[in-house]
């Protein structure tokens, strides 16, 4: 086959057999709900709000002289700009996220070093007690620590048994409640890419490092760590990506003050019906966080798949 | 490793595996509580569960979710096969970075912004078209959307392990291409459609976000409907509910793995029978 010339439709149906039918199905299915809808929502950013059903204006409009007119406006945007609220919630997910992903790396990493060190025969029932609670809902999960952090809940009743406090703790509609929510949630996710590293590291360079004459904290610091970034860097990924545009947590556990970013767009959208404003938003979410994310991710499963 | 975990380590894992189960565990305890009270211990009582029963609202949610879900699933789990041989065969095509790139966006995406351009999608279509209206239908092609990208990754990484010579010898011996694959790769990657199934269907009776955009009146998935009880505040039948969730995935996803290892050994068992011959 001529390498120069990608193969065309009629190769396709000639010798290359039907692989077009394994291609377009996926292919069609996936753009008309990902891509499409990603336009729509472009479209609508740069329409004006209108009391109708739906709530915005044309952009596209047929004018008297039979020729069609498109209006774009960049009020939204501007507006993005000029109204608070967006920046601070932009700023406070990305720092929620941040912090929420180094307790998770902190908690997971130790729980994952300990598996990976287990006897084989524990390590399959200790992954599998990891993974059920992610098996299982993650709204309930969500309710479960409200059962946990209210102020009538658990822990607050054993913190007064103990008598290390004289009135319930108050956390419930807080930030540190949406911190607690994330970190409780998203665990899992740290746990497993990290347990997949350090499972593969090869032991004969600790005791090389031992033999040197290393103390353990220096072997860890020079060998296993930088070893197991991959999964560091994999697992952070798993736990900031979904952290960063929740909804669920900052609605059930936080307060009015914790405006994170799917919070601020799930009110848009519902609350004040401003659908322009909420897709302007939708965008600029993406193009700033998801964007880079993505052209991350797109990198290393190229690093994965080999190809060029 | 050869080296026993210290017991600080040990320490450290079990609060972290105490972390995750304390929540559930209580929650467990208090849908038998006959207290409606957080906090009050009223007696053993399966009030609550009683309670369930009688919630027509409630069950005609979890039967809505379940055939979401299992449609769903199945739907994804063709589509996303199809997608991964694609994408591990087929290494140059017209589209092939597209396909890639919109496989790998719903597991980047937050929800939310895929919620609500698909509702941006859905409406302008209505308007236009007067179709489609928004219900069991429109959350069900939803959810084949984000599940597809799951099944899709899943299956693609046990498909590029998947040994090719197999079917290659099954086609020097005259079998077609499709009659190849299905007699000698479809066996070694049922481990991972198996597994994406049940993780599409997991996903799906658990998805609030999305079905929330894209579904319209009358139609209250399970999530949606327990996600307007607690937000509404107190409502203890939502812990027996809760219970009998958690004991149903627990007992499937336990039964499920151990079916996979058996039928895993069982291969493994093969081949060094073969092996000996």
């Amino acid at each position: 086959m001529n390498h120069g010339r990608p193969p065309s439709l009629l190769d396709a149906l000639h010798g290359r057999s039907g692989r077009w039918l394994i291609i377009l199905p996926p292919m069609l299915f996936l753009a008309f709900f990902f891509l499409i809808p990603f336009a729509f929502a472009l479209m609508i950013s740069f329409a004006d709000t209108a009391v109708r059903v739906p709530p915005f204006t044309d952009i596209l409009t047929l004018g008297a002289d039979h020729h069609l007119r498109l209006t774009l406006s960049l009020d939204n945007y501007a507006y993005l700009l000029r109204d608070e609220v967006y920046a601070t919630s932009y700023l406070y997910s990305i720092r929620t996220a941040f912090f929420a992903t180094v307790i998770c790396l902190l908690l997971g990493y130790p729980m994952a070093y300990a598996i990976a060190r287990a006897p084989k025969r524990w390590q399959n029932l200790l992954l599998l007690v990891i993974i059920l609670p992610f098996w299982t809902s993650f709204l309930l999960r969500v309710y479960a620590l409200e059962g946990i952090i209210r102020e009538n809940g658990l822990l607050s009743h054993g913190l007064m048994w103990l008598g290390l406090i004289d009135r319930p703790l108050k956390i419930m509609h807080t930030s540190v409640a949406v911190y607690l929510g994330i970190i409780y949630a998203y665990l899992p996710f740290m746990v497993l890419p990290l347990f997949a590293t350090l499972e593969k590291l090869d032991h004969t360079l600790l005791e090389a490092a031992s033999d040197l004459g290393s103390p353990r904290w220096r072997a860890f610091l020079d060998v296993t760590l930088p070893l197991s970034m991959p999964g560091v860097i994999a697992g952070s990924m798993l736990v900031f990506i979904p952290a960063i545009g929740e909804f669920v947590i900052p609605s059930l556990l936080g307060g009015p003050d914790s405006l994170m970013i799917g919070r601020v767009l799930w009110d848009e959208f519902f609350g004040n019906r401003d659908w322009p404003v909420a897709s302007a938003v939708a965008i600029a979410f993406l193009v700033l966080l998801v964007g880079p994310i993505a052209i991350y991710q797109h990198y290393q499963v190229r690093d994965l798949e080999g190809t060029p | 490793m050869s080296e026993r975990p210290s017991t600080l380590l040990i320490t450290l894992l079990a609060a972290g595996i105490a972390i995750l189960y304390i929540p559930i565990l209580v929650m467990i305890a208090t849908s038998f509580n006959s207290s409606p009270l957080a906090g009050a211990w009223g007696g053993l009582s399966t009030v609550w569960y009683e309670e369930l029963i009688r919630n027509e609202q409630l069950l005609g949610a979890a039967w809505l979710s379940l055939r979401i879900g299992f449609v769903s699933a199945t739907v994804a789990v063709v589509l996303g096969t199809l997608a991964a041989i694609a994408l591990v065969r087929f290494t140059r095509f017209h589209g092939r970075m597209l396909l890639r790139g919109m496989v790998t966006a719903p597991l980047v995406m937050p929800e939310i912004i895929t919620g609500i351009t698909q509702l941006l999608l859905l409406i302008t279509m209505f308007r236009f078209l007067g179709w489609p209206h928004r219900g069991y239908w429109t959350i069900v092609l939803a959810h084949v959307a984000f599940c597809t990208a799951y099944v899709t990754v899943t299956v693609q990484s046990r498909l590029m392990t998947a040994d090719r010579s197999l079917e290659e010898a099954a086609m020097d011996l005259g079998s077609g291409p499709v009659r190849a694959f299905l007699d000698t790769t479809l066996p070694i990657i049922a481990p991972a459609l198996a597994t994406s199934w049940l993780l599409s269907l997991t996903l799906s009776l658990d998805d609030l976000v999305i079905s929330s955009f894209v579904s319209g009146p009358g139609a209250s998935t399970l999530p949606m409907l327990i996600y307007s009880k607690v937000k509404l505040g107190l409502s203890p039948d939502i812990n027996a509910l809760a219970t009998l969730i958690i004991a149903a995935v627990g007992t499937g996803v336990i039964v499920a793995g151990y079916l996979m290892q058996r039928a895993e050994s069982q291969r493994l068992l093969d081949v060094q029978m073969a092996e000996q011959q």
